[in-house]
């Protein structure tokens, strides 16, 4: 059980990986990656130091930057929430951008056509309408993949393009508001369409949706039967076929999940947020999710962590932009830092020790 | 419609196809050696902001192409080491290529936007076979990097099925433990493999910032990178096949573009998703096919190939 890499160190297979070695590869990556996009920074003669600073001062260094961490967390743990239980059956489902705005597309249509409905029955329609089209949005590409295992990473990709194309459509078409100076939106919805807010802040009350649906999780993927079946289906579909589960049922309800999850974000953005549909709903929400499902390990609870963390992450690009950086440029960071993280993987299985002479 | 208004839409269809034909060929080198790279789309923005920057700064396209060139390998890179030194899931580590060239590319281009371009790519006719009737327009009155796609095809061809290295770049992604019994180094070929599949994104990049749209927008590939990937399949890895597909998926794109100026009552956004719809469905009955007919696929593609474990 040896391999060669380098001079006189040699790497040897371990079976087993403390938790404590595990936050300290976690921690070392993440440092790791800062300083390889920290590079690309300074090659173009900026000092990386100050862009972290101010990305940290404004996230989490008053109270309104806290509470814009949070807004910004709700959907990108929501949506993480939705991919991680499609890779926990190593469905790679990244389409979680297009399910994020037809939850939104659902969620609106309610919203406009029935805003006089009282806000009991209302918002659950909308919770409902947001839920079923991001779900169906994601069995388009689970369909084939169940029944002729087409690449599913591709088919859902693709799909978020048409979902964005689809609300734009929509903004600049018909539900464009005719009283909104011919801006790509649509009028602001009723108060019954909206979820309430903490205090002054902008902090919906979908923050407890959040909350719930990620307990939910982590107690279904614990400790049910359930749970167990799609990760056996993950890792092996002879050993699912062998023990009576069915393939193509765990692909359809797993997805079908995974985006509803989505479609959940969605709505909660267009009513807890924006109070209205726009062209854009989303940062990327649907991808930096995917980042944040990995860095995670697929833990629901560890997504509510690093979801802060990201939220953070978010909010610290846009005020960026006011020092004249274009705020996507956080995903440069986010991609650093899961290059070592992936790297780093090996560590929980691998040591590195020096050779004996 | 007349006939010159379907040359015009078939003449444009091989220059949108053209930044796709570029990323797909590199793909298709990179699973041929049995790496998948999900980092197209990254590759080309990063491809496609050094492009512009050095060309335009320096007047001269070639010198862009050529940064774009070496970016894209350099971005490659990274997904080698990760995927063939860490054995890290393939998967997992070409989306964050993606990611990070999204973020690189407009941390990268944020003083570009809005630049007019001074050294572009524009159509050279074919002395003698551009005056070949319709043929002739479509395929001969393009620009040089158009030429240069379809050269490398040929090339890449003969490479693929005529030469040693091809033999062994097709073994690398089929039988990597017989090609390391053989005494080749797998991970040389690997690493070839997949830093010759970013040059080719970058190449893509680079055509569609200096000649398919001349600027630097954010975010400008708007997933070719991914249609890319997508074709391979329907090309069943073949660099000849990718041709077609591309140009195939070009045309439905320019098709797109000119029903609109033609006043067809569709709106435009309807119009405009037309080539991801047209490159799903075509995953779709490719990856049927591809199975009933038991051939395609590099066997080794997508598992990382350790000593130990063989």
């Amino acid at each position: 059980m040896k391999h060669k890499l380098l001079g006189s160190w040699e790497i040897k297979k371990t079976n087993t990986s403390s938790g404590l070695k595990k936050v300290v590869i976690s921690v070392t990556s993440i440092i790791l990656g800062l300083i390889f996009a920290g590079l690309f920074v300074l090659l173009t003669g900026k000092n990386p130091l100050e862009l972290y600073t101010e990305i940290v001062q404004s996230s989490v260094g008053s109270i309104y930057g806290l509470s814009e961490t949070i807004v910004e967390m709700i959907p990108l743990a929501l949506c993480s929430l939705g991919v991680s239980l499609a890779f926990r059956m190593q469905l790679w489902n990244i389409g979680a951008e297009g399910q994020f705005y037809m939850g939104a597309f659902g969620a609106t249509y309610f919203a406009l056509f029935f805003s006089g409905l009282p806000k009991l029955v209302l918002l659950p329609l909308m919770l409902l309408a947001g839920l079923i089209c991001g779900g169906l949005w994601a069995l388009i590409p689970a369909l084939p993949k169940a029944f002729w295992n087409v690449n599913e990473t591709i088919s859902s990709l693709l799909l978020n393009y048409v979902a964005y194309l689809w609300i734009a459509y929509l903004v600049y078409g018909p539900w464009k508001d005719p009283k909104g100076n011919n801006f790509p939106l649509t009028k602001q919805f009723s108060d019954n369409g909206t979820i309430p807010v903490f205090g002054n802040t902008r902090i919906s009350y979908a923050l407890f949706l959040m909350a719930i649906i990620a307990v939910i999780l982590f107690f279904i993927l614990k400790y049910s039967k359930w749970g167990y079946e799609i990760r056996v289906s993950g890792s092996s579909r002879k050993a699912a076929d062998y023990a009576g589960m069915s393939y193509i049922k765990n692909v359809l309800m797993v997805m079908f999940l995974s985006g509803a999850i989505s479609g959940i974000a969605g709505m909660a953005e267009v009513s807890g947020v924006l109070h209205r549909l726009q062209q854009t709903i989303s940062p990327g929400y649907g991808y930096t999710a995917i980042l944040i499902a990995l860095l995670a390990r697929l833990n629901p609870i560890s997504i509510l962590l690093v979801s802060f963390l990201m939220g953070g992450l978010l909010v610290g690009g846009y005020s960026l932009q006011t020092s004249g950086f274009p705020s996507s440029m956080v995903s440069m960071f986010q991609g650093s830092i899961l290059f070592f993280v992936l790297a780093g993987e090996i560590f929980n299985n691998y040591r590195l020790v020096r050779k004996k002479a | 419609m007349d006939l010159n208004y379907l040359i015009a839409i078939l003449a444009s269809g091989v220059v949108a196809g053209t930044p796709i034909l570029y990323a797909s060929l590199g793909e298709v080198i990179t699973e041929r050696a049995g790496i998948l790279n999900l980092g197209v789309e990254g590759m080309m923005l990063v491809g496609a902001v050094s492009a512009f920057y050095v060309g335009t700064f320096s007047q001269n396209k070639w010198l862009g192409l050529l940064v774009a060139i070496v970016a894209g390998g350099l971005m490659a890179l990274i997904h080698a080491v990760i995927t063939i030194v860490f054995r890290a899931n393939q998967v997992a580590s070409g989306l964050a290529l993606t990611i990070f060239g999204t973020g690189l590319s407009a941390y990268l281009g944020r003083t570009l936007v809005g630049i007019p371009p001074t050294s572009t790519f524009k159509a050279v006719p074919l002395p003698g076979l551009s005056q070949i009737p319709i043929i002739g327009k479509i395929l001969f009155n393009q620009d040089l990097m158009v030429y240069l796609s379809v050269i490398l095809v040929v090339v890449l061809w003969f490479v693929f099925y005529i030469t040693k290295a091809g033999l062994l770049l097709r073994a690398a992604g089929e039988n990597p433990s017989a090609v390391d019994a053989l005494g080749h180094n797998i991970f040389l070929v690997r690493y070839a493999a997949v830093i010759g599949g970013g040059m080719f994104a970058g190449a893509g990049g680079a055509y569609l910032s200096l000649a398919y749209s001349p600027s630097w927008v954010e975010n400008m590939s708007a997933g070719r990178g991914w249609i890319a990937v997508a074709l391979v399949i329907f090309a069943v890895w073949d660099p000849a096949r990718a041709l077609l597909g591309a140009w195939l998926f070009g045309v439905i794109a320019s098709l797109g573009l000119h029903l609109q100026a033609l006043g067809v009552m569709i709106p435009s956004y309807f119009l405009q998703m037309l080539p991801y719809i047209f490159t799903f469905i075509v995953l779709v009955i490719t990856t049927r096919e591809t199975k009933t007919r038991r051939s395609g696929t590099p066997a080794a593609l997508g598992i990382p190939y350790s000593r130990e474990e063989r």
